[in-house]
């Protein structure tokens, strides 16, 4: 299958290392992987904040690079529930029918990373090894808007070598939201606490979750407390096998 | 405690009272058990229900239906409660339904009366009114018996003391009840509460409520309630007043069968609350000799000429919203300045006063989605806060003022970015410079960024972040593409 | 509107509405919009009668209450054992109630317009009901013969109900159907004792209403 990868503006900028284990098991379940590089972002940082009128433009680019893919995978449950929850409204409030009929013939092939593998190929066993005891945390976005299942988890039960620990309250929000981290800091930063603390309960040395978002939050205060325990995209554990295993990033 | 009524025209912003509520250890305690608690008992109920998403469904179809065709349903409700022997009332704002409330308790002849829990009458501070008129309002709910006693305000729309526990409870009943030798078991707290009241039930003339559901075919009312003080309310005096809003209507007595379904569950985790009271104008030898119904407005019907932010009115005020919010089990209720907090809060409140006084409450949220999860009647509460967020958008960048938002600016700065490849290749380069002076490394040698300036430092405040990687993936890929061919 | 007069609140009011919805009122179409909503939630009944009769004994035990079955011919023995039970003597009884039903060695006195101090000062009340929901546990009491005004199964602490089994149905949309030819009567729902969960969601049985409840099942 020919595969079109949005990468999404902050996996792009801040977490190349996920898009290249993306490519890495799509080419090693034999597909074939391409980048429109006219792509930047979806508008949900924008939609999500209320400057709507700013994110408008988006949709229109997203279809632009998007409409003529087979498939379009995308590491990120949150970028896939800003399309598939707002896309159609945003495209009839451009009145542009034409528009409107490619969002609707373009988000059925749009998939999360982990949903493509479980509900579009219908795999759980994607060949790869990862020695290590991992928790998994259910973001909001891929729990409530794409109901993502156990289907991240059914990926991780199939990867060789891996110690899987369930997470408590795995349904509750990390607390990140975007701008919400921001604005509203000191709430966010009690979410967080109760979510490290669930994190450290399990005696995981990897968190692991759909959306970089989440993690590079947990990440923040997992590094800022000097835990020790590390986040990876669920496709870098994926990715990782016997004979390229995972490697920490060099200096 | 709160200090005055929650109110959303003086209450500081979100974040501000929020920093000083979590400052409450004991608050977020108290908050934490309650709503675990009410959370696992709706899921124990919710669960044994195979048919729960149908309900939903029918509930949200109702209610959509009802405030389609709401003139209709209230003119019948008009004429089939007055046919009944009630009186019903109209009130714009909430200065008028309390004028008038005022104006009936004392043609009732009383210059006290008997309340049940009722949020509506809380939205519009009637017991302040009551007072400045020289009437005197006992809650009978044993929360807000609490909350009166304890001169505090309501922090949840089911369990407004759910910020207080047994012992801060005792306090206050040994304090204003003079028993100095009172317990602190729950038990005993609700005896004190049983004997307080029941002189002022058997007493008291008037009574004042609100309303869970009127209903149109009937000119009925229906309330559910735990205690029997809504009862008592409800059947012993001679005067009961009805305060409702105009979206409490329901078209049938048959739509009783998804809400009596729907609003206990998700309420208070009961597959039936111990009582429910349903009556229709006068009865002969059966409770009050008059009956009142106000039906308010109160911003409801601009709320109505919202397409995007109706479905707020679709709210059947059961407060699993509120358990279920993570921001909510942090803050409790008294944050969102308002009498109605949590997720429904977050966006009532905004659309029922002026906007400009509630603008950080739609940012009150992480848009985690567990509200519209649990939600008995299916309102998109993620999708109302952010439109409500672009309305606060909208109203900060309109004019001169406008330009000089610096949040705005921002924003509109990267939305040019990412309208261009080239300009968002550049600004990833240019992202790696300005950063560089707050980069330090770690013992890994791994560069972290510990320090963040202006709005940012929220983040900062807790995170890392760590340093921007030096190839992006378009490079990367772009790389080995040239390798490849 | 010709009149410059202001409008009154009620004119005020649905004139909104109506500009929000942007139609005029059409009851014809509202009718009709509402039969067509979607109910497919359960309607009808899944279990066997006396299935339903378990359950809701199951139920009423799940709120404390306490449930005897008794044939007809044995309801007296069966009132006189309840109440005996809970040391209750002096009980009120809506007009309507068949006599021929109240045990001896008990002070019933019939509900002649008592006052709510009266109605404090018994310890009981013994009044039949309309019908009974299995799934939720509750009894439905309207002001018709046997079970009279709603004062008289709120003020006394103690409540013995008498349920036929043929009024018990399953689920709440068969008892609003039920329901449906009287509904303009006064009609309460009772599930169980009046209970509190206002502090620390602990439920405490027994605020205001009535603290004790049982049911006799008349099969």
């Amino acid at each position: 299958m020919r595969v079109s990868l949005f990468i999404t503006c902050y996996n792009d900028t801040l977490f190349p290392q996920t898009g290249r284990a993306v490519v890495r098991v799509l080419e090693r379940l034999g597909h074939t992987v391409d980048f429109p590089p006219g792509q930047t972002c979806c508008g949900q940082m924008h939609w999500n904040t209320g400057y709507q009128a700013e994110a408008l433009p988006l949709l229109q680019r997203f279809v632009d690079q998007f409409r003529a893919s087979e498939v379009v995978v995308v590491p990120s449950s949150s970028c896939v529930a800003m399309m598939r929850e707002h896309y159609p409204k945003m495209a009839a409030t451009l009145d542009d029918p034409r528009l409107t009929a490619d969002v609707e013939a373009l988000l059925p092939k749009v998939f999360e990373f982990s949903e493509f593998l479980t509900r579009r190929l219908g795999l759980e066993d994607v060949g790869a090894f990862y020695p290590h005891r991992v928790t998994y945390h259910a973001s909001c976005h891929g729990l409530r808007s794409l109901s993502l299942g156990d289907g991240p988890l059914r990926l991780l039960r199939a990867v060789r070598g891996i110690d899987l620990v369930e997470l408590e309250r795995v349904d509750q929000c990390c607390g990140f939201g975007g701008t919400f981290a921001i604005k509203n800091a000191d709430v966010s930063t009690a979410m967080l606490e109760e979510k490290i603390s669930a994190v450290l309960d399990t005696s995981a040395d990897t968190c692991t979750a759909c959306d970089n978002s989440c993690l590079m939050h947990l990440q923040g205060a997992l590094h800022r407390q000097r835990t020790g325990v590390k986040t990876l995209h669920l496709a870098e554990i994926l990715a990782s096998d016997e004979l390229s295993p995972y490697q920490d990033a060099a200096p | 405690m709160s200090e005055g009524p929650l109110d959303p025209t003086t209450a500081p912003t979100f974040p501000i009272a929020a920093r000083a509520a979590m400052g409450d250890a004991q608050l977020r305690n108290n908050v934490r058990h309650a709503t675990n608690v009410i959370q696992a008992k709706r899921a124990r109920v919710v669960d044994e229900m195979p048919d729960w998403q149908a309900l939903r469904e029918a509930g949200k179809q109702i209610r959509q239906h009802t405030m389609r065709h709401l003139d209709i349903y209230l003119e019948q409700f008009e004429a089939n409660c007055t046919r009944a022997g009630g009186v019903v009332h109209w009130a714009r704002n909430a200065a008028e339904a309390s004028r008038i409330v005022v104006d009936l308790v004392k043609q009732s002849g009383s210059d006290e009366v008997i309340k049940i829990k009722s949020m509506t009458t809380e939205e519009i501070q009637l017991n302040h009114a009551l007072e400045a008129a020289g009437i005197h309002p006992y809650e009978t709910d044993l929360a807000e018996l609490i909350i009166q006693l304890g001169n505090d305000q309501p922090s949840h729309i089911v369990v407004p003391a759910l910020h207080k526990n047994r012992q801060q409870i005792r306090e206050i009943f040994q304090r204003t009840m003079h028993l100095p030798q009172l317990g602190d078991q729950p038990q005993d707290l609700a005896d004190a509460a049983r004997i307080f009241l029941r002189e002022k039930f058997l007493r008291v003339k008037t009574g004042v409520s609100g309303a869970n559901f009127l209903i149109a075919e009937t000119g009925g009312v229906c309330i559910v309630e735990s205690e029997g003080n809504g009862r008592m309310c409800l059947t012993l005096p001679e005067t009961l007043i009805t305060v409702a809003g105009i979206d409490k209507v329901l078209p049938r007595f048959q739509d009783l069968e998804v809400m009596l379904q729907l609003l206990p569950r998700s309420a208070t985790g009961e597959r039936m609350n111990p009582y429910n009271s349903l009556w229709t104008g006068v009865h002969a030898n059966d409770g009050p000799r008059a009956f009142h119904v106000v039906l308010m407005d109160n911003a409801r019907s601009e709320i109505l000429a919202d397409e995007e932010s109706r479905q707020t009115l679709n709210c059947i005020r059961c407060g699993a919203c509120q358990n279920a919010c993570p921001v909510y089990r942090q803050t409790g209720g008294h944050a969102y300045g308002s009498v109605y907090a949590g997720p429904i809060g977050a966006i009532l409140t905004p659309q029922l006063q002026q906007m400009q006084h509630a603008q950080s409450l739609p940012y009150a949220s992480s848009l985690c989605g567990a509200c519209y999860e649990v939600c008995p009647v299916k309102i998109n509460i993620p999708e109302v806060l952010i439109h409500l967020r672009n309305q606060v958008v909208l109203q900060n960048t309109a004019g001169i003022a406008g330009l000089f938002d610096v949040e705005a600016a921002a924003m509109k700065a990267m939305a040019a970015i990412f309208r261009s490849e080239r300009r968002f290749k550049a600004a990833q380069r240019l992202g790696r410079i300005a950063e560089t002076p707050l980069v330090r490394r770690d013992q890994q040698g791994l560069g972290w960024i510990s320090w963040l300036p202006g709005i940012l430092g929220g983040w900062s405040q807790a995170r890392d972040l760590q340093q921007m990687p030096q190839q992006t993936f378009r490079d990367w890929w772009e790389k080995r593409s040239n390798h490849d061919n | 509107m010709t009149t410059s007069s202001p409008l009154s609140a009620r004119a005020e009011i649905l004139q909104k509405i109506r500009i929000a919805n942007a139609h005029a009122p059409d009851t014809a179409i509202a009718q009709s919009a509402w039969s067509d909503l979607p109910r497919d939630y359960k309607r009808t009944s899944t279990l066997a009668h006396n299935a339903v009769l378990d359950l809701l004994a199951d139920r009423l035990h799940d709120y404390d209450a306490q449930v005897l079955r008794s044939a007809l011919a044995d309801l007296p023995r069966n009132i006189a054992a309840m109440l005996s039970a809970r040391s209750i003597q002096r009980l009120v009884v809506p007009a309507g109630l068949p006599p021929e039903w109240l045990p001896p060695g008990f002070i019933f006195t019939p509900d002649d317009s008592l006052s709510s101090a009266e109605l404090d000062r018994v310890d009981g009340v013994l009044t039949a009901s309309t019908l009974a929901i299995a799934e939720t546990g509750t009894v439905v009491l309207q002001n018709v013969p046997g079970q009279g005004r709603r004062a008289l199964s709120l003020v006394p602490d103690y409540h013995l109900c008498l349920v036929q089994s043929a009024d018990v149905v399953q689920t709440v949309p068969e008892a609003m159907a039920r329901l449906q030819p009287t509904a303009t009567l006064p009609t309460t729902f009772v599930s169980g004792p009046s209970a509190t969960a206002d502090i620390e969601m602990t439920r405490i049985k027994g605020v205001h209403g009535p603290r004790f409840l049982d049911v006799i099942l008349i099969v």
